[in-house]
Parts: structure tokens; C-alpha cells; sequence
């Protein structure tokens, strides 16, 4: 039973230099309420601009040039992005839809605590809520995501890539959102890392049911942890199905050509292609 | 035939603070000519430190590192002509050239450091090697590393290490900074160089998947400790350690996932 909660419809995006790139064509999907998925394409394909378009975090010289974005939020009803002005733009981002940037290694501020870090979000976006229950929800949230809650007072560089990685899902957790977008979240982390990061996102979205959009190049993790996956190329959507069709009956030629780049754990060893 | 011995080497290091931290704990290896042999483990379990005592950047607290039954000379002529038949290409291709040098120039470099060539014929050298990488020599010689792409540039970085005609080549995460598209082109580049020149290879990375493909044998690094090895076919698809299982199971496997009935989205270990 659908129960979209993004509907992106005829959505291009053009860098406007010279001479002008075309990075997002006409694309149109519809994100299901608790769905992950995953956006895959190699470097240029335009899905990290279609990601961040769809929220109007592009500046110039990225202009959109078509298209709709309607947020279908639980409690008020349907957004339409492109119509919020910018002080509802800015109450909308993080409260409805949040973000887990690439690199998250390096996009925590190193001379701030991370429990100060978490409070801030709240400082802006709830002022109701005094300076100790900022301070509680900020460790509640790192419970949440097993760093604990006794390393408010750490600075970035005394945690981990992963414990790093954690606190920002926390950020991006904080205002319970409805949709969180994951750019290459894992990306420079160590398998067993990786696996324990992929887990936890899996189960918080079971426990707080939000949407994932997924992105990355990696498409053997993106084919474990999504529900469906958008295969992308020159700014198009050349494929979108689930996880399970996309791996067993691809029907595009270059999803074929992007499964056949990957050499298999356990499979054939034939499938690597020269 | 040329052996690369590394023998019970054990390294320690130092922290202030943290008293003494086993890098490396009684590692034993051989890496031979023609031979790939795949390094891995996690961060932190020791892989880089392998690489670093390898090109004599450390030296071991304790162990040997022999070339064809020879200690490695620390200076001198001896650790000249040890790294002129030893390379390394390194993980970063975007750190790895300098950006003030053209294309030609980080090639012809180590031609004339090792006097691998007559004078003369240096420049007809760089052309071959950068055909061997399959780059074409007129479209690159003369640019600077930012006007080539980051698979490009690991080609230039991978040249740059064979100029020296080495029988062995130590590669730290070859490709892990590439895109996954580029990324095999790169791997069957090695490949198919190590088959040709008769190279030692040591592939160091966490990726199981492509250590499975382009190695022969595999050693599995955790905590600066060796707890298995054997060939790549083995050591991946029936692992003993359960260190080994343990990595195995965190990588992502399509084929397993929706092999299994339950293979519901972001399963689980």
C-alpha cells in the first residue's frame, strides 16, 4: 500500500557555466514513508545534486530548471519545497528532513564538544527548551546511538571515524525527522565499522521510522541495506526497482555494466569483466 | 627469482601516554617474484606498518627484513639499489604526484636516479611506460597531476613505481580512493603487469572481495598478529579465524544476502 512521504516529479537541475551541464534531467520518483533508497551511480552522475536539490541546498551557479518537490509531512500535510520561503526553508531542513554529509570525519567542529554540538541544533530549532533539557536530549541521543552518554565532553579528535560517524547520525537524528539523507555515510570506514553503522541506521529506522535516501557508489553494501535502488547516469534515472530485482533481473544495460564492476565475495570469480 | 623475507619482525612504538603500543607482533611472510599475496585487516590491525618497515621508512624493534636471504641495508648504495628493485604505489593519488611537476617529469625522475637508461633514450623510456599504463603519452606528458583524473593519475603513480624495473611492488590501498567504476580497470592494470614483468606483488586493502580476486594467498592481519593465511580461495570462502569470519560476514555479499529467505533490508550480522 503506498504512503509516499517525497514526491519528485519532473525535477532537472543545470550548472549554469559555460557552457552549461545539464547535472539532473527530468527525474521523477516517489519516496515511500520508512523506505530506504538507495541512489547509486558513479562520480558525476548527478546524485548527490539530485539529493540535495530535492532539499534546495545547491547554490550557484546550480539553478533548478523544472520540476516539483512535494514533502507529504505526517502532521501539517503536503510541503511544497520549492514554495517555502526562506526563514520556512530554514525551520523545515533538519525538523523534516536531515542530513549525514560525506566525510563526516571532518564535518564536526574539532574546537567544540560534541554534546555542545548536539545542543546547538536544539538551541536553534526548539528555543523553548531550556539549557537542561538540551543538555539531556543531547544525551539521550547519544545513547541512542551507542556512543554514551558520557562522552558529551569529548572534542571530535578524541573519538573514532566511527564514533565520529555516529554523532553526526545523532545530529541528524535529533528533531526526529521524517526523512534522513546519507551521503556516502560509511564510505571511509573499515568493513567492520561499516557493518556496525549499517546495522544501527537499520534498526533506529525500524524504531523511529523515518525514510533513508542512500547514497553511494558502493553498490554491493547499497543492494544489502535497500529497500530499492535508483541507478543513476548523466543526471538520469536509467533504473529503479527493488534491491532484489535490480540484482537478479536488471534491465538496463549500464546496472548491468555497474553490478559486473564489482568482483564477488563468494561468487564466480568469472565476473570480473575487462 | 627474487624472495622478500620478512622474519618474525616485531614492531613497538611508543606513545606518550599510552606506554607501549605492538604494532606488529612476530610477522613472518615471503613474498616472491610473480606472486601476489593480499594483506588484510582492519584499521589499526597492522598493514601500514608492514608497508612502512617494507620501504624503510621504520625499522623493526625486532625481526629481519632479507632480500634474497641479504639483511636490507639501512644506507648507503645497498638501500639504493633495495628500493630501486622494491616500489611502492600509494593510496592517495591526488598526495602521491607533486602538483608543481608535469606527468613526464615524475617518470623520467627515477630513470635517472636508478640510471636506469642511457640518457638518450630516457625520453622513449617515459613514452613506453606510460603506454604500459595505458595512457597515451602525447595526451599526458606535459600536464600537471590536477589536469588528469583520479585513475589517471594512480596509472602515472603505478609508472612511476615500474621505472625502476622492481621485481617487487608494495601496493597500500591502490584504489580505494577511486571511483568503483575505474577502480577494476586499475586492479586488472596490476594484474596483468605483475603476470607480464613476473612482479612480486603484496596488495594491502580491507576490501575481501577484490583481495580475493587479485591474490594467490591472503594474510589476515589482527592486531599486528597474523591469524590466517592461505590461498585466497581458501582463507575467503571457508575462513578458520573466527577474525577472519568475523570480516567476512561484514562484507557486503549480494550473492549471500538474497541467497537467504530472510534477506530482509540492512540484514544483519
Amino acid at each position: 500500500m503506498p504512503d509516499p512521504l517525497l514526491t519528485v516529479r519532473d525535477f532537472s537541475v543545470v550548472y549554469d557555466v559555460e557552457p552549461p551541464v545539464a547535472a539532473v534531467k527530468n527525474v521523477t520518483l516517489e519516496l515511500q514513508r520508512g523506505e530506504i533508497l538507495g541512489l547509486a551511480g558513479e562520480s558525476g552522475c548527478g546524485k548527490t545534486t539530485l539529493a540535495y536539490g530535492i532539499q534546495r541546498l545547491l547554490r550557484a551557479p546550480a539553478v533548478i530548471t523544472s520540476g516539483s518537490v512535494v514533502f507529504h509531512d505526517a502532521t501539517e500535510g503536503d510541503v511544497d519545497i520549492n514554495a517555502l520561503d526562506a526563514e520556512q526553508m530554514r525551520r523545515f531542513r533538519w525538523d523534516k528532513v536531515s542530513m549525514v554529509f560525506q566525510g563526516a570525519m571532518n564535518a564536526l567542529n574539532p574546537v567544540a564538544t560534541i554534546g555542545s554540538q548536539l545542543e546547538d541544533v536544539f538551541e536553534i530549532h526548539r528555543p523553548q527548551l531550556s539549557a537542561r533539557q538540551r543538555r539531556a536530549e543531547a544525551a539521550e541521543l547519544l545513547e541512542i546511538v551507542k556512543v554514551g552518554a558520557d562522552r558529551a565532553r569529548s572534542f571530535p579528535h578524541e573519538l573514532s571515524g566511527g564514533m565520529r560517524q555516529r554523532v553526526m547520525i545523532a545530529m541528524a537524528l535529533a528533531l526526529r525527522p521524517q526523512l534522513m539523507v546519507m551521503d556516502e555515510p560509511t564510505t571511509a570506514l573499515d568493513v567492520l565499522v561499516q557493518r556496525e553503522i549499517l546495522s544501527q541506521i537499520s534498526q533506529l529506522r525500524h524504531e523511529f521510522g523515518f525514510s533513508v535516501i542512500f547514497i553511494t557508489h558502493d553498490l554491493p553494501l547499497l543492494l544489502e541495506i535497500s529497500d530499492r535502488i535508483a541507478i543513476m547516469r548523466d543526471g538520469e534515472i536509467v533504473e529503479l526497482d527493488t534491491a532484489e530485482r535490480i540484482w537478479n533481473a536488471p534491465q538496463d544495460d549500464y546496472t548491468r555494466t555497474l553490478l559486473a564492476s564489482f568482483p564477488r565475495l563468494t561468487g564466480e570469480k568469472g565476473m570480473v569483466v575487462r | 627469482m627474487t624472495a622478500l623475507e620478512f622474519s618474525h619482525v616485531t614492531k613497538v612504538y611508543n606513545v606518550r601516554g599510552a606506554g607501549q603500543i605492538k604494532a606488529l607482533d612476530d610477522v613472518t611472510f615471503t613474498l616472491r617474484s610473480g606472486q601476489t599475496i593480499g594483506l588484510v585487516g582492519q584499521s589499526g590491525s597492522g598493514k601500514s606498518t608492514i608497508a612502512k618497515i617494507l620501504t624503510q621508512l621504520e625499522s623493526p624493534t625486532e625481526g629481519r627484513v632479507l632480500l634474497d636471504g641479504v639483511p636490507v641495508p639501512r644506507r648507503g648504495k645497498g638501500l639504493r639499489t633495495y628500493r630501486q628493485r622494491l616500489r611502492m604505489v600509494f593510496q592517495d593519488p591526488f598526495a602521491s604526484l607533486n602538483p608543481y611537476h608535469s606527468i613526464g617529469y615524475h617518470i623520467e625522475r627515477p630513470l635517472r636516479l636508478h640510471g636506469v637508461v642511457p640518457k638518450a633514450q630516457q625520453d622513449a623510456e617515459v613514452r613506453r611506460l606510460l603506454e604500459r599504463v595505458r595512457l597515451i603519452p602525447d595526451a599526458v606528458i606535459d600536464r600537471r597531476p590536477h589536469e588528469l583524473s583520479g585513475g589517471q593519475r594512480q596509472r602515472v603513480a603505478i609508472a612511476r613505481a615500474l621505472a625502476s624495473r622492481p621485481s617487487l611492488l608494495v601496493a597500500d590501498e591502490p584504489v580505494s580512493m577511486l571511483d568503483v567504476s575505474i577502480r577494476l580497470g586499475v586492479l586488472n592494470l596490476l594484474a596483468d603487469l605483475q603476470r607480464e614483468e613476473g612482479l612480486g606483488v603484496l596488495y594491502i586493502t580491507h576490501d575481501l572481495a577484490t583481495a580475493r580476486h587479485f591474490s594467490d594467498e591472503i594474510i589476515v592481519l589482527n592486531q599486528g598478529r597474523i591469524v590466517e593465511r592461505g590461498s585466497a580461495d581458501d582463507v575467503i570462502l571457508r575462513p578458520q579465524d573466527p577474525y577472519t569470519q568475523e570480516l567476512r560476514a561484514a562484507s557486503p555479499d549480494p550473492d549471500k544476502h538474497f541467497a537467504s529467505a530472510s534477506g530482509t533490508a540492512g540484514g544483519t550480522r
